[in-house]
């Protein structure tokens, strides 16, 4: 038996999986009770089935049913998805600082050029240093003006140590 | 006649000139915010509502309702420009305006959008000071058995909202309604699914999970393709209004979608949620012209109908918050916040002890819903203009608006992290052929769910026939039924005729 859909195995595979995790967190975890008097666990543990077994229906039909292309999935995009997700994470950790690893708190001007200068990293083609730079400064500039100014939205702007 | 007095003293209250200019500025600012990438209703609002504390009650609301209109328009703008729904209501309008935008047809979407609305928002207007008392009555004929199989309902549609495969769409809406539980249980208080992170007591936050996996999805998956395929906006922009073609093809979606939202939007609890995507699902059920395009792929009727249905829904979903004290939705619930800031409890004594505010406020609604068309049409050119911005200059900007979007809602760095998460989620999607739209329903449905079910069974005695014994309840979910057979049947058939093929 060959898989005929790479999509629609693997999407049986993650229902399956999430479907499954759910049902074992509920049966496990919480109290389940009856029809009548329902616990935390009742509603997620018979979704979390119900999930699993569209999962194993999928994953059925994709090792029987013929597909066109095959159902390729194709390669994953690593670069772009690891800039945004990456420029994301590192606006997080900037704006409101780390302290499990000792980084303060960077404020709102540094977490928005990181986040410019990691974001625009996705884009190889049209990735200009100097362009990048002048995008930042314009987003940093108008961000403080709109969130700070504006609308008075209390963040940090500064970084910690130099905020007195 | 009581409708005409009723309306005279509204609009005695909220057609002063000074009230006015409160709708005026308010809705600008609503727009001016709500229509960065990222930032949707709740966010503006949250964000505005400190401006408003000082002005009298009346004034206040005025502003808060030209806030909230303009921050709803600014959110179905970027839902059309940029893919990004800004909240639960506009995911439908993602589907056919976006794909408006792409075809160069983002003028007609945006005005189809605002002239929906506020055809909408004027019938709801009526409506709401028609039959306020009498509708209310209506809401209470819904018990829990009802709720439950009006969801049950709601949900079925979003199945018609995916055009690919129907498993894997219920399974998106279950794995929706499975992330929606994540948070502490309001029964028993234990907190659910949240692997021992605090951040996670209070649920997964919509922004994030919107944000994740349509905002981030889409950037990542365009920044995938070399540059040529890139599904940004190549073809030219064909006028900024919409034809008397377009006028003609919206006019009856518009009015279903009023019809539809103006009675889904008095239920508490979700109704005004459902509104859009039930419009929605109703338009791709309605066949089309010749030569029209499907739904999904560019069609006006798309974005006219939801739109309508959600404003004619926020409309009548007053009703509830007025006279029941039951805010509908998040946006809802902070007018409610704002209300007991000026010292107005909301709930059925609002109508008797406080006529000028009650009708005022409504008033205020369609003024707010008229200074919205006045502001924006002008504006859908500048509107257009921000497709023109090169993609490279662009996606950084909407990555910002996002995760400071985000991180605003809660002040939270927590939330930052959530959505890359649900941003890569967003990508694996995409990449397995599978629809967001439906899991994103199933997640603002689930914990409402949960609870009428609960409550539901509990008033039967844990005996499952009470969905089907109550007429109501039996009715609602035999259309439900109708609606799986209907979406089943092309199916079944198109595979019978290549078996015949095969054979």
């Amino acid at each position: 038996m060959s898989i005929k859909s790479e999509k629609d195995f693997a999407s049986g595979v993650m229902f399956i999986a999430t479907g499954g995790g759910f049902a074992w967190a509920s049966a496990t975890e919480y109290t389940i009770g009856t029809a009548s008097q329902m616990g935390p666990g009742y509603f997620p543990l018979v979704l979390g089935l119900i999930l699993s077994m569209l999962g194993a229906f999928i994953l059925f039909f994709s090792l029987v049913v013929e597909t066109p292309d095959g159902g390729k999935i194709g390669g994953f995009a690593w670069r772009p998805l690891l800039c945004i997700l990456g420029a994301n994470l590192a606006f997080g950790a900037l704006l409101g600082g780390l302290p499990s690893i000792g980084l303060p708190s960077m404020g709102l001007v540094v977490a928005t050029v990181a986040l410019t200068v990691i974001a625009a990293m996705a884009d190889e083609t049209a990735f200009q240093i100097r362009r990048v730079l002048v995008l930042s400064t314009i987003l940093a500039g108008g961000s403080y003006g709109i969130f700070i100014a504006l609308l008075g939205l209390t963040m940090p702007v500064w970084p910690a140590f130099l905020a007195v | 006649m009581d409708l005409l007095a009723h309306l005279a003293t509204g609009f005695s209250v909220a057609a002063t000139p000074i009230n006015l200019l409160y709708a005026l500025v308010g809705c600008l600012l609503g727009t001016l915010i709500g229509v960065l990438p990222g930032i949707g209703p709740v966010a503006t609002i949250a964000m505005l509502l400190p401006a408003t504390y000082a002005l009298p009650p009346v004034s206040a609301l005025i502003m808060l309702a030209g806030i909230y209109y303009g921050a709803q328009y600014g959110g179905s703008t970027t839902a059309i420009l940029v893919n990004l729904p800004g909240e639960s209501s506009s995911v439908v309008t993602t589907l056919d305006g976006y794909q408006m935008a792409r075809q160069g047809r983002a003028g007609p979407a945006l005005a189809a959008a605002g002239l929906g609305s506020f055809f909408a928002g004027c019938v709801g207007t009526l409506l709401l000071a028609a039959f306020a008392a009498p509708l209310t009555e209506m809401a209470f004929a819904f018990g829990p058995a009802e709720y439950c199989a009006l969801m049950v309902l709601g949900l079925v549609g979003a199945v018609v909202l995916a055009s690919g495969s129907l498993l894997k769409a219920i399974a998106m809406i279950i794995l929706g309604l499975l992330l929606g539980l994540v948070g502490t249980d309001v029964n028993s208080g234990l907190a659910r699914f949240t692997m021992d992170t605090p951040e996670l007591a209070d649920g997964i936050g919509f922004v994030a999970v919107a944000m994740g996996v349509f905002g981030y999805g889409e950037i990542i998956t365009n920044l995938a393709k070399s540059g040529e395929d890139r599904e940004v906006f190549t073809a030219k922009v064909q006028g900024l209004m919409p034809t008397r073609e377009d006028l003609r093809q919206m006019m009856p979606s518009v009015l279903r979608g009023t019809a539809l939202g103006s009675v889904l939007g008095v239920l508490p609890g979700g109704g005004a949620v459902l509104a859009s995507f039930a419009a929605y699902t109703l338009e791709k059920k309605i066949k089309l012209k010749a030569g029209e395009v499907p739904l999904g792929q560019g069609n006006i009727r798309g974005v006219a109908a939801p739109e309508a249905a959600n404003n004619a829904g926020a409309q009548t979903s007053f009703i509830p918050l007025l006279t029941l004290g039951i805010p509908p939705n998040a946006v809802m619930a902070l007018m409610v916040g704002a209300m007991t800031i000026h010292n107005i409890q909301p709930g059925p004594q609002v109508m008797t002890v406080n006529p000028e505010l009650f009708w005022g406020l409504i008033a205020s609604m369609w003024i707010g819903n008229l200074m919205l068309i006045v502001l924006n049409l002008p504006m859908i050119g500048i509107w257009i203009k921000l497709l023109t911005v090169p993609y490279h200059y662009l996606f950084p900007a909407i990555v910002l608006f996002c995760a400071i979007g985000v991180y605003t809602t809660n002040n939270a760095t927590f939330d930052i992290a959530l959505v890359a998460a649900f941003g890569l989620a967003g990508y694996v999607f995409y990449k397995l052929g599978c629809e967001p739209a439906p899991l994103l329903l199933g997640f603002v449905l689930g914990p409402m769910m949960e609870e009428y079910l609960k409550r539901a069974l509990k008033l039967a005695r844990g005996d499952w026939s009470v969905f089907i014994t109550r007429p109501l309840s039996a009715a609602l979910l035999l259309v439900a039924l109708i609606l799986v057979l209907m979406v089943l049947l092309p199916a079944v058939k198109s595979k019978r005729q290549e078996a015949f093929v095969e054979d």
